[in-house]
């Protein structure tokens, strides 16, 4: 039917990713070896319990956790809704009981919207802004908590521009004020590092899909001690944290994908970052009119994010995948509402702007070839939809 | 590139016409991307997420390409907020004609050429053929009579009915449910949207209240044809030419609304005669051709989307607008309603119903 060399190309890393074979055959292994439940005592139960545990060791090892501290979950929401609504109850009748919140503007909806229900509920909280480069200002997390016991919810990186925020001064200075943090890490875990044990982060979300697992699981880090109520109730599964018998492929896929970045991640990152620095001179080389969002050296490396001035980013989207290319408008979930990015506006880009930005995210299976084929593709797109939206 | 027939966009509302449309394309071997176009944002009913879903499956099914285009913030600007000041200025607006011209046959259009389509497709039933010696487009009433929308397409030019296909055009609805039935299309029962998409519950006057809060009219006169006062009412955006009920005065005979004076902030109401018209003034005229046919034009004039037509004449003013003149008295004609012309199964041209006089 196509007789490109380029069946598909697939840009979209920050939404989703392909599964990595050796995650999909820890997968397989899970589906087909194991008929028994985790929490039966037989034969069975016991080998399937073994094989949980395992990938809670392989998750606990790529952030330097203890395996006790996972709590495997269905993916980054579920984990982000009980670190958060799990805190401000569980902490109710401890002394630093979580009163106030503290955020960012930019975060996953994940984050904002069970912290928006939170606050109908009489949670007070400061959402913190952001600066045209995306990162938030740390004076401005100081003052926010200087009144008193909160928990701080803070991305570790972002899901449309791949900016960083500071997370080991926000740790810092979070627990000098004795107050509880939680950290979406799901878009930065296994490419960032990140050490549980040297930043001090109370909750940390982390999702196998965006890291060559299997959609559908997830982990949430609690801290020792941290006090967490569960959502889910119902059985003594994952140390009273998350009733249910949990996804054994899920979690097996996920520990199979954290075992992967431990070994991979760094040289993956790189490989990624040299990628997306390919695609970004390619575009500015070849395409007038276009601004970059979000561009730090610090920056997740897999993520670029781009405004091509008058093109709808949706024109742009779908003209792309006509050719077989798959990119994003933003999240996901903005994708299937069509508002202009949240995180943008924030960084003070106008909406009619905002709807011009693309995001392109590099991953497993991109290669030089894929990023030049792209890059052949791109000026006569954007060009053509300039030109479409001319007198006819 | 590729071994497929040329590409064309259909606008996919998620509805049994656009299905059908959309699948007798892929019959004729070409490459159709369906597009739905988010228009009207959450508070209607058609034009919905909800209703791209629906699209979506049905594009699933044909095996055709599906994205959905946000224009909630110009069909805000350039259909709705037009539609609540029509009502203020004391007219009777008709969205859909706007929404076909601006939306389906500009942005849409747009949108196609962006994806390498030179041509948009919608379920309409009409038809447009292309004159062999004048190489013009015509625009004729859909075969099915019943449901004909040529009305609603009065104002496309040349430009844009050359890049539009009709595919409903030569079937009528009945045979369009079947077809649709026969490809296990998911909306072949779907029920049919009548009322204005973004009008919950057929409730003009609440939109006109929630847009322009601060310019409603408040409490004025209803007055009678010899000038008395008969009753007071609580906005003219509440009212139309020819309406009946709610006018909350008794004058012992039938009453209908007869005209709205916005400047007095005045409803005239009188008697079934007083209601007719012989006589209408027309603005911002179209004509498929491009120009006025030689005059005099004579036709059937369609005052609203279900009006039969009356025979009139109509006499182009050099500054555009039309004078109209009926055969016989028209009843209701309502200033800010399209008045259509119509020679046999033809769209000749029409305009917008500034005034009328008996």
């Amino acid at each position: 039917m196509d007789s490109s060399p380029f069946p598909r190309i697939y840009l979209d890393h920050c939404a989703s990713t392909p599964l990595d074979p050796e995650v999909e055959e820890a997968c397989i292994r899970a589906l087909r070896d194991h008929a028994g439940n985790p929490s039966s005592l037989h034969a069975e139960g016991a080998a399937a319990r073994s094989a949980l545990e395992q990938a809670r060791e392989q998750v606990a090892a790529l952030i330097g956790a203890r395996p006790d501290e996972i709590v495997f979950t269905s993916g980054a929401t579920e984990s982000n809704g009980l670190a958060l609504h799990g805190l401000v109850r569980g902490s109710a009748e401890a002394a630093g009981a979580a009163r106030r919140a503290v955020t960012s503007a930019v975060e996953h909806p994940s984050v904002a919207e069970p912290l928006a229900a939170l606050e109908d509920d009489g949670l007070e909280i400061t959402r913190l802004a952001v600066g045209a480069d995306g990162r938030l200002d740390l004076a401005s997390l100081e003052a926010a908590l200087r009144d008193g016991p909160a928990l701080v919810s803070i991305q570790h990186a972002n899901h449309e521009t791949g900016v960083r925020q500071p997370l080991a001064a926000i740790a810092a200075s979070a627990k000098q004020r004795g107050a509880w943090l939680h950290s979406d890490a799901s878009q930065a875990l296994g490419r960032l590092p990140i050490d549980v044990g040297s930043v001090a982060v109370d909750l940390l979300s982390g999702s196998a899909h965006k890291l060559n697992g299997p959609k559908g699981a997830g982990f949430l880090y609690v801290r020792r001690g941290v006090p967490l109520a569960p959502l889910l109730r119902g059985g003594p599964q994952e140390r009273r944290r998350r009733a249910g018998t949990p996804s054994l492929v899920g979690a097996v896929g996920l520990g199979a994908a954290c075992a992967l970045a431990r070994r991979e991640g760094a040289r993956r990152a790189a490989e990624s970052a040299r990628l997306r620095d390919r695609l970004w001179e390619g575009i500015v080389a070849k395409v007038p009119g276009v601004v970059r969002h979000g561009a730090a050296t610090d920056a997740l490396p897999h993520v670029l994010n781009v405004e091509f001035r008058d093109v709808a980013g949706e024109a742009l989207l779908a003209a792309l995948d006509l050719e077989g290319v798959a990119v994003s408008t933003g999240a996901a979930c903005s994708s299937g509402s069509l508002e202009p990015s949240p995180v943008l506006l924030a960084m003070g880009v106008p909406p009619a702007r905002a709807r011009c930005a693309i995001r392109l995210s590099v991953g497993l299976g991109v290669d030089d070839a894929k990023v030049d084929h792209v890059l052949t593709l791109l000026p006569d797109l954007v060009a053509r939809i300039r030109a479409a939206a001319g007198p006819a | 590139m590729s071994a497929r027939g040329a590409r064309v966009v259909v606008a996919m509302s998620g509805g049994v016409d656009s299905s059908v449309a959309a699948a007798l394309l892929v019959e004729q071997g070409l490459e159709v991307i369906g597009v739905t176009m988010h228009l009207a944002g959450g508070a209607s009913r058609c034009c919905s997420l909800d209703d791209a879903d629906d699209a979506r499956r049905v594009a699933d099914r044909l095996g055709i390409r599906f994205y959905v285009a946000n224009y909630t913030d110009a069909f805000r600007a350039e259909v709705i907020e037009p539609f609540a000041d029509a009502y203020l200025a004391g007219r009777t607006p008709i969205p859909c004609v706007a929404c076909n011209r601006r939306f389906k046959f500009r942005h849409l259009l747009e949108r196609a050429r962006a994806l390498g389509a030179e041509a948009v497709a919608t379920g309409h039933y009409a038809r447009n053929v292309r004159d062999p010696e004048t190489c013009r487009w015509r625009l004729l009433r859909g075969r099915d009579a019943t449901k004909d929308q040529s009305y609603f397409l009065f104002d496309l030019d040349q430009e844009q009915l050359a890049r539009v296909r009709f595919p409903l055009g030569e079937l009528t609805k009945e045979e369009v449910r079947a077809r649709a039935r026969a490809l296990g299309l998911a909306t072949a029962d779907k029920p049919e949207s009548q009322e204005i998409c973004f009008v919950p519950d057929g409730d003009y006057a609440a939109v006109v209240e929630r847009l322009r809060p601060g310019a409603l009219p408040g409490e004025g006169e209803i007055v009678d044809g010899a000038g008395r006062v008969v009753g007071r009412h609580r906005g003219i955006h509440r009212f139309t030419v020819g309406q009946r009920r709610g006018l909350g005065v008794a004058l012992g005979r039938r009453t209908f609304v007869t005209g709205l004076d916005a400047a007095a902030n005045r409803v005239h109401v009188g008697t079934q005669e007083e209601l007719h018209a012989a006589r209408a003034v027309l603005e911002g005229a179209t004509w498929i051709d491009g120009a006025p046919p030689a005059p005099p034009v004579r036709g059937l004039l369609r005052i609203r989307h279900r009006h039969e037509g009356a025979s009139a004449t109509l006499l182009p003013r050099p500054d555009g607008d039309v004078d109209v003149r009926f055969d016989a008295p028209v009843r209701a004609v309502s200033p800010g309603q399209a008045a259509v012309l119509y020679v046999g199964d033809e769209v000749v041209g029409g305009g917008w119903i500034r005034s009328s006089a008996p």
